[in-house]
């Protein structure tokens, strides 16, 4: 009784901003697109399912997916080999510089995201601060802004934190003793990491793999002011269905689509445990 | 960045919403840095209508809003093709009172006639300020790559051989199916209202051939693209390009310039009109009527650079713009055209080859 009580404003929470607009959005799918305020067939009249056709038809958004699954699984990783160290680094550093540390991890979202992904066109364009430094020491210019690279920096640096912070709860709990026993017995530092710290924060890697990869495949901002044109990913062919086009019920398939494609693994995954 | 420009207003318009709960007021709804900012501050002091003002910064940003209902806004300004014509065939706008608008007496009929394609009767909008859509371009850094390139012509951006060359300074060209494919319809000696399938894969052909030479599809980001030395040369409208001008000469960079092509260039016009269900309609009209006198037009032509649709506004535009034959085309002429709206149908080819297009397969 009294455990329902607490729960209760979760579950209303739940109710209310997570599955009230999915079943929207899942009813919203299955209309048509027609002029008028608002734009489509009333909800669950008529049911059509012609958008999920057109969705594995249309080669164009099995190619939109792939192109978010490369963007998303590059920068994830970039943002491993980089947050790892980091992290690490954090959690062995002394006490008094810990939190100074971590703050320096955070302080970049006291400014709004947009801002930061702008102050990368300054930084990457062609005659932005990278180019004008690498000229300035003899080095050819290189096109940055536009291209599949842009996008990779972009995604990489606005999710790191996300992953520094999963992996530092982790790293900072582990017992120091352990390591150095590893010491006592012989073990190198590397074979040390290997086979006693890294194996303790596989929970926190997979905590923030998941944390990036999950935002980052839908990312529509980032591909949309850093990519090329050729970067069509998945956030920007929803954003099309709904600006471009104004086909409400297509884009609501394509967003749809992209919540089974994150969540049935993850269901799988949980299932297997 | 418009969205910087968009956040100042949209606060001011909810630290406002409860203290001038008691005034006259009237929500606009603009392009940026599109307007003239003492014009709306004669109009308050004349009217005693406060104006809280919000801007946009892409039409579909705008047709998003207006299509979901209860946007709140009391005047927008949709280009005629294609949204204010989508938003008349969807009914969101009202239709203008005008026995409230006597100065509607002073629009240029000529061009009011041309807008009639999108507006049968001119019933849901007037003319606000209209332009070309052609190409923007930095000669300087165009020559040094293509010497003796037809600056004046679309060959500059339709030929893959001036493209090529001019990849390496930058292409970009306007991330807009319905502003872009007319004008390479017409370039193909196409109707450029045409929805045959047939005559869409050329279009798509003829723009494969220029993709890898385009460096990015800029919507908004087209005049600081081309100011900030990003591009050399870019498809786009007309007034941008001038603003774009106007901030390349005041940073003492390259010379920026617009030229509307010798062959042809589409005319847009961006309407005044009224959402159906905007909460100050009277307001409104008032706005409109306000407006539509020549020395208002005059001096918003003279802060944005874009020609009006009020002939009586020309004696007080600076001779600069009046005088600029690529800011005040003599619309007389047989190249400029206007499209009407292409069925819905036929928007999703195009919107689907455009996607094909930038995506470059």
């Amino acid at each position: 009784m009294n455990r329902a009580a607490v729960l209760a404003p979760v579950w209303l929470w739940l109710l209310l901003f997570v599955a009230l607009p999915v079943v929207i959005v899942a009813a919203l799918s299955f209309s048509t697109s027609i002029p008028g305020v608002p734009p489509y067939t009333p909800l669950l009249q008529a049911p059509e399912t012609s958008n999920y056709a057109l969705l594995t038809d249309d080669a164009f958004y099995l190619n939109a997916a792939l192109k978010s699954l490369a963007v998303a699984g590059i920068s994830t990783l970039f943002c491993l080999l980089i947050g790892y160290p980091m992290a690490l680094a954090i959690a062995r550093a002394p006490d008094r510089w810990r939190s100074l540390l971590l703050l320096g991890v955070m302080l970049p979202f006291w400014t709004g995201f947009l801002l930061r992904i702008t102050a990368w066109i300054g930084l990457l364009r062609d005659e932005g601060w990278i180019n004008v430094g690498l000229q300035a020491v003899g080095l050819p210019a290189l096109r940055l802004l536009y291209t599949d690279f842009a996008m990779y920096v972009g995604v990489t640096y606005a999710y790191l934190p996300f992953m520094i912070l999963p992996l530092y709860a982790r790293l900072s709990r582990r017992d120091p003793a352990l390591e150095e026993a590893a010491a006592d017995l012989g073990a190198s530092p590397w074979t040390a990491f290997r086979t006693v710290t890294l194996p303790l924060s596989i929970p926190g890697i997979v905590a923030g793999l998941a944390l990036v990869f999950i935002p980052a495949m839908g990312e529509y901002v980032i591909p949309e002011l850093l990519g090329g044109p050729g970067a069509q990913t998945i956030g920007r062919a929803l954003w099309n269905e709904f600006f471009s086009n104004r086909d409400w019920p297509m884009a609501a398939t394509v967003a749809n689509a992209l919540l089974l494609a994150l969540l049935l693994p993850m269901v799988a995954l949980r299932a297997r445990q | 960045m418009g969205w910087v420009r968009r956040l100042v207003p949209v606060l001011l318009l909810l630290v406002g919403h409860a203290a001038l709960a008691q005034d006259r007021v009237l929500n606009v709804y603009n392009w940026t840095d599109y307007i003239d900012p003492k014009v709306l501050e004669r109009f308050t002091s004349e009217t005693g209508i406060k104006v809280r003002y919000d801007v946009y910064d892409s039409l579909e940003t705008l047709e998003g809003k207006l299509l979901a209902g209860n946007s709140g806004y009391d005047i927008v300004v949709p280009t005629a093709e294609p949204t204010f014509s989508r938003l008349i065939a969807a009914k969101a706008l009202l239709p203008l009172d005008r026995s409230k608008i006597p100065h509607w007496s002073n629009l240029d009929p000529k061009l009011m006639q041309r807008v009639e394609v999108s507006d049968p009767g001119n019933r849901n909008g007037a003319i606000y300020l209209w332009g070309t859509i052609g190409l923007g371009m930095i000669p300087e850094r165009i020559q040094a790559l293509d010497p003796g390139a037809p600056l004046d012509s679309w060959d500059l951006l339709l030929k893959p051989e001036h493209a090529k060359k001019l990849a390496d300074c930058g292409i970009s060209v306007m991330d807009s199916a319905i502003d872009t494919i007319p004008s390479v319809l017409k370039y193909l000696g196409r109707n450029p209202e045409s929805t045959d399938a047939k005559d869409l894969a050329d279009v798509e052909r003829t723009l494969m051939t220029i993709r890898p030479y385009i460096r990015t599809f800029a919507s908004g980001g087209a005049v600081e693209a081309l100011a900030g030395g990003q591009t050399c040369l870019s498809m786009t409208y007309s007034g941008d390009v001038i603003q774009a001008a106007a901030r390349a000469k005041e940073a003492g960079q390259k010379t920026v310039r617009y030229v509307a092509p010798k062959e042809f260039a589409a005319l847009t016009f961006d309407m005044l009109a009224v959402p159906a269900d905007a909460p100050h309609p009277a307001e409104a009209m008032q706005f409109i009527n306000f407006l539509l006198q020549p020395d208002v037009m005059a001096a918003i032509t003279n802060q944005v650079r874009y020609p009006n649709a009020i002939p009586a506004s020309r004696d007080a535009i600076t001779p600069e713009v009046r005088d600029d034959p690529n800011v005040y085309p003599d619309t007389a002429s047989p190249r400029f055209f206007t499209v009407r709206a292409t069925p819905q149908a036929a928007d999703r080819l195009r919107t689907r080859m455009w996607a094909r297009f930038k995506a470059g397969h």
